[in-house]
C-alpha cells in the first residue's frame, strides 16, 4: 500500500503488450489518463489526488515505457486497452479522469462501459469537433511550441518545467508524437462517432477546463457538458490547456468535491 | 551511359517578392496561394515542356520530372499529368519520374493505371521512380506519416502485382484493400517498366533498392558521402548475392554551360535566386524541421552519410544528424546556411562554364561517383528561358558527346546498356524500342 505523496512503479501485460503503471495513494480508485505528450511521472497533480484515491496513472499503450500496440489506429483502440487494464487490476468501479488526449479516450472508455464509471471528470478533453474554431494541430507545430500553447503563457510554462524545459520531458514530448500520429491523424483529436453515445453516459460527469485553452477550444467543454447526461463544466478563467500543471491544487479540489456530491 | 535532364519547374513569379537575388525568403509550408495566377502558371508549364522537347532533340537520354507539393519550388504537383503529354509530344527520349510520392497515394490502383497509359502513350519509353517523400508531401496530401514507409513498400508490392498478375484478384493489406483489381490498362513494357529509386539519406530505402536491384539516385548531394552512399548500395547488393555496377548508379548535379565564362556565372547565380527550395543548397529558405520531419516518418538511427550534405539534412528536418555527423553547429534560424554560391562552386554543387571548363569537372564528378546515370539539373532558380536554351544548346553540341566518350573511356554503363535486373548487356535494338 502506498500513502499520498509516494508512489510505485509496475508494469502489467495487456493485450501482449507491457503497460507501465504509476500508483499511488488511497481510497477509491482513480484512473488517471495522460495528454498526447506522455506520461511526465508523478506530477503534483497526481499528489494531490492521492490524498483521498488509489491513483492508477499508467502510460497509455503506446507512450512513454509501454509497449506500443503495433494493430491500434483510434483512441477507441486504446479506450478498449485502458477498460482491459482495469479488469486486470480487479478494479470494478472508476473515477475516470482524462487530460486532453486522455480525456478522448476516457470519454470513449465511459460510452463502453458506463456501469463501471463512478465519476467521469473531462479536462480539457479532446475528441469532439469544436462548433467554432479548430483543436490546435500538434502535427504542424515545433512540439516545444506545442506545450508551450497548453500554458496561459510563457512565465508559466516556465514556473512548472523550468527555463529550459528537462531533456527528458522534450523526448517524451517528440517520442509521443509518433504514437498521437498513429492514433488521431485525420480526423484530428476527434471522433464524430463519439458525440452521438454521450448520451448513453448516465454517470456524473465533470468537465473541467482552462478559460484560456489554446489547445482544444473551450466550446468543447461546453459541447461535452451538453452532450453528458449529468455534467457541469467548471471554467477555471484565465489557465491554459494544462490547467492542472497550473492549478493542481485547485483542480484536485474540484474533482474532490465532485467526488463527495456524487 | 544514361544522360538526362531535369529541372525542378520553379514558379517563377518577378512580381511575388521571393524571387530574384533579393527575394525574401519563404519559411516552408506558409505561403497562400492566393497569390497564384494561372496565366503565369499556363506561360511557365509549356515553356517548361518546350525545354523539353528541346532537350531532346539535343540528345538528351532522358527527361527527368519530378513531384512536390504546396509549393512554389516545384511545380510539378500532377507530374503524370506533363508525363502524359511527354508521352505524346518526344519521339525518342525516356520519361523519367523521380518520383511519385507512394505513400500519399490513398489509391494505388489510380498510379497503376496512370503509368500505365503513359507507358504505353509513349510506346515504352517510361522509368517510373518512387519516393517516400518529405513530410511536406505528408501534410499536403494528408497521409499518415508513421505509416510512410509501410505504405510505400506495400503500394509497391501492389502496383507491382496490378501489372503483372493477369485480374482480377483482391488485395487484402494492412494499408490497401481492393476488392477487384482488374486495371484494363498494362504497361507497354513487360513485364513492366523500369523502376529506379531515388533518395538522398535514408538507408532503409537504399537496402530496400539494392534488394529489389533498382538503380538508386541520389539527388544533388555532396561528393564524398555520395560515393559512401553508393558503397551501401553495393555492400546491399552483395547481400543480396550479386555485384552491383555502374548500371545500379544515378547522379542528379547541377550542371549549366554558357557561351562565355560571364554569362555562366550570371546564369549559375541564379541557381540560389528563385523560390526558397528546402533541396537547392544555398536557397533553402526556413525549413521548418517539424513538418519535414513528421513523426515516425523516418528512422533517427539510420541515416545515409549524405546526411552530411546541408541541403539534403535541412530538407528533410535533419539538422541536428547533420550537426552531429559533421561537428558543425546547428544554425541559428533565420541565421545565414552554409552553401553560398561560391562555396558551391568550389566543392562542385555547382558546375558551370562554357564546355571548356565545365567538362573536366563532369569528368571529375564521374571519376568520383563512377554513375551509368546522370541527369543534369539547370534551368532552376530564377534562370530564364534563355539561360536554359542557350545550355541545352551547348550540352547537346559538346557536353553530352564528350560525355559519351568519358563513359565509354570509364566504362561506366548505364541501366539501358545492362539490366540491373540481371546484370546482362541490353541489346541495343531494343534499348532503343
Amino acid at each position: 500500500m502506498t500513502t499520498a505523496g509516494t508512489q510505485t512503479e509496475r508494469t502489467v501485460k495487456v493485450a501482449g503488450r507491457k503497460l507501465r503503471l504509476l500508483e499511488g495513494g488511497s481510497g477509491a480508485p482513480l484512473l488517471l489518463l495522460h495528454h498526447s505528450t506522455g506520461n511526465p511521472g508523478w506530477l503534483p497533480f497526481y499528489d494531490q489526488l492521492a490524498r483521498s484515491f488509489q491513483v492508477i496513472g499508467p502510460d497509455l499503450p503506446g507512450y512513454g515505457q509501454s509497449e506500443r500496440p503495433e494493430w491500434a489506429r483510434d483512441p477507441r483502440d486504446i479506450a478498449v486497452l485502458a477498460g482491459r487494464l482495469l479488469d486486470k487490476l480487479g478494479v470494478d468501479r472508476v473515477t475516470l479522469v482524462g487530460l486532453g488526449l486522455g480525456g478522448f479516450i476516457a470519454a470513449e472508455l465511459a460510452t463502453m462501459e458506463p456501469r463501471r464509471v463512478t465519476n467521469l471528470v473531462l479536462i480539457g478533453a479532446a475528441g469532439l469537433q469544436p462548433n467554432d474554431g479548430e483543436i490546435l494541430d500538434q502535427m504542424l507545430v515545433d512540439y516545444v511550441d506545442y506545450v508551450k500553447a497548453g500554458f496561459r503563457d510563457e512565465e508559466h510554462f516556465n514556473q512548472a518545467l523550468g527555463e529550459e524545459a528537462r531533456s527528458t520531458y522534450k523526448e517524451l514530448w517528440d517520442f509521443s508524437r509518433e504514437m498521437t500520429a498513429r492514433i488521431s491523424w485525420k480526423p484530428y483529436m476527434f471522433s464524430r462517432r463519439l458525440r452521438p453515445l454521450l448520451a448513453e453516459v448516465n454517470v456524473p460527469a465533470l468537465v473541467i477546463w482552462g478559460g484560456e485553452d489554446r489547445i482544444v477550444p473551450l466550446v468543447c467543454g461546453e459541447q461535452y457538458a451538453e452532450a453528458l447526461p449529468q455534467a457541469r463544466l467548471e471554467v477555471l478563467a484565465g489557465a491554459g490547456h494544462l490547467v492542472e500543471m497550473e492549478e493542481p491544487e485547485r483542480v484536485a479540489e474540484l474533482i474532490l468535491a465532485h467526488a463527495r456530491r456524487s | 551511359m544514361f544522360i538526362g535532364y531535369f529541372t525542378e519547374r520553379p514558379y517563377q513569379d518577378p512580381s511575388s517578392g521571393y524571387f530574384g537575388a533579393a527575394g525574401r525568403d519563404i519559411t516552408d509550408l506558409t505561403m497562400s496561394n492566393g497569390s497564384y495566377d494561372p496565366k503565369l502558371g499556363a506561360d511557365l508549364y509549356n515553356r517548361y515542356l518546350d525545354e523539353k522537347i528541346y532537350a531532346e532533340e539535343m540528345g538528351f537520354d532522358g527527361l527527368m520530372l519530378n513531384e512536390h507539393h504546396s509549393t512554389p519550388f516545384c511545380m510539378g504537383g500532377v507530374m503524370n499529368v506533363e508525363a502524359a503529354i511527354l508521352a505524346r509530344i518526344t519521339k525518342r527520349a525516356k520519361i523519367v519520374l523521380m518520383g511519385n510520392v507512394l505513400p500519399i497515394w490513398d489509391d494505388p490502383l489510380w498510379l497503376a493505371e496512370m503509368l500505365a497509359e503513359i507507358d504505353m502513350i509513349s510506346h515504352g519509353r517510361l522509368v517510373t521512380g518512387w519516393v517516400r517523400g518529405t513530410g511536406r508531401e505528408s501534410v499536403a496530401h494528408n497521409s499518415q506519416s508513421p505509416f510512410n514507409w509501410e505504405r510505400f513498400q506495400e503500394a509497391h508490392d501492389f502496383i507491382i502485382k496490378a501489372w503483372t498478375t493477369p485480374g482480377p484478384f483482391r488485395w487484402e493489406g494492412e494499408h490497401y484493400d481492393f476488392r477487384y483489381v482488374n486495371p484494363w490498362a498494362r504497361p507497354y513494357q513487360q513485364p513492366h517498366p523500369p523502376i529506379w529509386i531515388p533518395g538522398v539519406m535514408s538507408r532503409n530505402t537504399v537496402a530496400w533498392a539494392a534488394k529489389h536491384r533498382y538503380p538508386y539516385v541520389m539527388l544533388a548531394t555532396e561528393l564524398e558521402p555520395t560515393r559512401q552512399s553508393f558503397q551501401y548500395y553495393d555492400d546491399q547488393a552483395k547481400e543480396n548475392g550479386y555485384e552491383s555496377g555502374t548500371q545500379h548508379r544515378g547522379y542528379l548535379f547541377k550542371v549549366h554551360v554558357d557561351e562565355t565564362e560571364e554569362l555562366a556565372e550570371q546564369a549559375g547565380r541564379k541557381y540560389i535566386q528563385g523560390p526558397s527550395n528546402p533541396f537547392l543548397e544555398g536557397n533553402q529558405g526556413n525549413v521548418r524541421s517539424f513538418i519535414q520531419n513528421l513523426p515516425g516518418m523516418t528512422s533517427r538511427n539510420n541515416l545515409l552519410p549524405t546526411v552530411t550534405t546541408f541541403a539534403a539534412a535541412a530538407a528533410r528536418g535533419r539538422l541536428a544528424e547533420h550537426a552531429r555527423s559533421t561537428g558543425q553547429s546547428l544554425p541559428r534560424p533565420g541565421g545565414d546556411y552554409n552553401g553560398s554560391y561560391e562555396d558551391q562552386i568550389n566543392k562542385m554543387s555547382i558546375i558551370t562554364g562554357t564546355p571548356d571548363t565545365v567538362i573536366p569537372k563532369v569528368r571529375h564528378v564521374l571519376e568520383t561517383l563512377r554513375p551509368g546515370n546522370i541527369f543534369f539539373w539547370d534551368g532552376d532558380g530564377a534562370m530564364t528561358h534563355e539561360d536554359s536554351m542557350r545550355s541545352l544548346r551547348l550540352m547537346g553540341e559538346e557536353v553530352i558527346p564528350a560525355v559519351r566518350e568519358m563513359a565509354v573511356d570509364l566504362d561506366l554503363k548505364g541501366a539501358f546498356d545492362v539490366d540491373p535486373a540481371t546484370n546482362l548487356p541490353i541489346p541495343q535494338a531494343a534499348a532503343s524500342a
